[in-house]
């Protein structure tokens, strides 16, 4: 019972939260990159309901728009790390022999490194910025998937029905893209929703050491990293865009748990 | 047994050739040039471009990329790691003051993360649906989701700035001062370990879980063995397999996120030296952080491997 309304309450967020980004500019009180040099380090108060940064900025106009930034960073890296892990585990599960060996060892010399550290040497050599740190997030989110995708073609491709597909001339392409990949899906479903948190965490990490997206642009995890200085005096910059971190992740992470358990209740505990 | 570590070994190696070669590359792609920025950043603004084609003769960064490379692999193979380009001491020096420090909070927190999560989980597992299970498994939840360098200024706020039971910040060697250091150690020691305990209860509750509906368990009830050794004897032992493997990768997550702690209580440890050398893209330190780490990763996991066998006799590795 409690898990059920645990998932609706996730579902709502993620929906205010898609709805804050989308219409980020409508929703916000003020714009975000305003400073107002004669209004800084406000307290909350009704004008501006989470205070002013030390810039004047508003910081709830700041947050909504921040939740522009953190849900396009997880989604987009997210769609880089699915698209590139699914594609080398599909072909290193069905070919084996030496090619599933090479891409295997690749993938388990990507995987010694601590996601964070990976993104961060990756976003170094590129250079910062949202489109990059975006890159270096997906690239160093590929390992999971390769290995999951590997796994699940290994144990897909010796069902009959792909048996039967190849007994009636069906090339390798075609039984990859239409009858291995489609029956390999649901447990990599459940592992985006499941990565949208570590996304957005891990992003929120490397923008708190500088390395993100680049000021002014609003990202909870500067915003984390700035208020830091005024923790004494005003500690709501720093506390609320941790707020809605958590807020979020916590959200995708039930989300995909309640998708866990509807997809495959057999995979309970695994993932 | 012993062949099989030692076929483990020999693919390590090939591992770590690999991940080196892989940063190496990397770095030496890195659009700007680690020589400028250290002139820039020193007093040698007036440098001639004669000087500068010295330097980096000195640190051989105008060979082939592939030379280099095999020259540090020499080099590490007689334990030279290189010089830093920044402070223009040995890399190796630097490693060596600094990996205890990361260590020793990263090793407490992987503990403390065993000792609560494991039972935190079993309790849950055991006590399913009461409000135990209900309250830990909210908290464990929850613990994943924290972002862990928040976490740490909140704490500063709360135990030091606020309260001031605790010091703001800093790290203090045991044996200078025993007192000082416990002190300073509790709340990154804390942030460390509270992404770890969270996933291990979580594991361990399900893996518990799973177990607890097997036939032998109900044999076990059945011949009317005692709560504790049904749980301790015949449900741990066979519900540590998925436990063990998560435990060699919460050691990589937690150093990893040393990265963010260092930085928030300004702990001078590995992290805090490597996140300024990507900077300046100060290359030895970077490689040598990377060699070091993959070491310490390939090696749980082959710890991990082997403890399979030990805790299921069923698996058997030639």
């Amino acid at each position: 019972m409690l898990s059920r309304g645990v998932v609706i309450f996730g579902i709502i967020v993620i929906f205010i939260l898609v709805l804050s980004a989308i219409c980020a500019p409508w929703l916000a009180p003020y714009d975000p990159y305003d400073q107002k040099l004669d209004q800084t380090l406000q307290q909350p108060s009704r004008e501006h309901l989470l205070g002013t940064d030390a810039l004047g900025r508003d910081t709830l106009s700041r947050i909504i728009f921040g939740a522009r930034n953190s849900l396009m960073v997880g989604l987009v890296a997210l769609c880089i790390a699915a698209t590139v892990g699914m594609a080398i585990g599909l072909i290193a599960g069905y070919f084996s022999g030496w090619i599933n060996a090479i891409c295997m060892r690749f993938v388990d010399s990507l995987m010694c490194f601590p996601m964070i550290l990976m993104a961060l040497v990756i976003a170094a050599l590129l250079g910062g910025g949202l489109k990059n740190v975006m890159i270096a997030l997906g690239i160093a989110m590929v390992p999971g998937y390769a290995r999951l995708m590997c796994g699940q073609v290994l144990s897909v491709k010796e069902n009959d029905h792909v048996l039967a597909a190849r007994s009636l001339g069906a090339g390798n392409s075609r039984i990859i893209l239409l009858h291995i990949l489609p029956n390999c899906l649901p447990p990599l479903i459940v592992l985006i929703t499941m990565q949208i948190g570590a996304a957005i965490l891990t992003e929120a990490g490397l923008s708190f050491l500088g390395i993100g997206i680049e000021p002014p642009a609003a990202a909870w995890g500067t915003m984390i990293n700035d208020g830091r200085m005024y923790l004494l005096t005003n500690p709501i910059l720093t506390s609320a865009p941790g707020i809605a971190i958590m807020l979020v992740v916590f959200s995708f992470n039930m989300v995909g748990d309640g998708l866990r358990d509807a997809l495959d209740p057999r995979l309970r505990g695994t993932l | 047994m012993t062949t099989y570590i030692i076929r483990r070994l020999v693919q390590s190696v090939f591992i770590l050739i690999i991940v080196t070669l892989l940063v190496f590359l990397t770095m030496h792609l890195l659009p700007g040039d680690p020589i400028l920025i250290f002139i820039s950043s020193g007093e040698l603004k007036n440098t001639s471009l004669q000087e500068i084609e010295t330097l980096r003769h000195q640190f051989g960064l105008d060979r082939p990329i592939m030379i280099q490379y095999v020259d540090w692999l020499a080099g590490v193979a007689h334990g030279d790691f290189g010089i830093s380009i920044v402070q223009r001491e040995p890399v190796l020096k630097e490693i060596i003051r600094r990996l205890p420090i990361t260590f020793q909070l990263s090793l407490i927190a992987l503990v403390i993360s065993t000792i609560i999560g494991i039972p935190a989980g079993v309790i849950c597992a055991v006590r399913r649906g009461k409000w135990v299970d209900t309250l830990v498994t909210i908290l464990a939840n929850a613990g994943i989701t924290i972002p862990v360098f928040w976490l740490g200024i909140m704490l500063i706020y709360l135990f030091a700035l606020k309260l001031g039971w605790l010091p703001v910040q800093g790290y203090t060697s045991l044996f200078a001062d025993f007192g000082k250091s416990v002190k300073q150690m509790i709340m990154p020691v804390f942030c460390l370990s509270i992404f770890s305990i969270s996933s291990i209860t979580r594991q361990t509750r399900s893996s518990m879980l799973e177990v607890m509906r097997q036939d032998y368990i109900r044999t076990a009830w059945a011949k009317g063995l005692k709560e504790r050794l049904v749980i301790m004897k015949h449900g741990i032992k066979n519900g540590l397999i998925p436990i063990v493997t998560l435990l060699g990768m919460s050691f990589s997550f937690i150093v990893g996120g040393s990265v963010l702690i260092e930085n928030v209580f300004n702990i001078p440890g590995m992290s805090r030296l490597v996140v300024n050398a990507v900077f300046v893209q100060d290359y030895p330190v970077v490689q040598g952080f990377v060699l070091i780490i993959a070491v310490v990763v390939l090696l749980t996991n082959l710890i991990v491997d082997i403890s399979y066998g030990w805790l299921d006799p069923r698996i058997r590795y030639g």
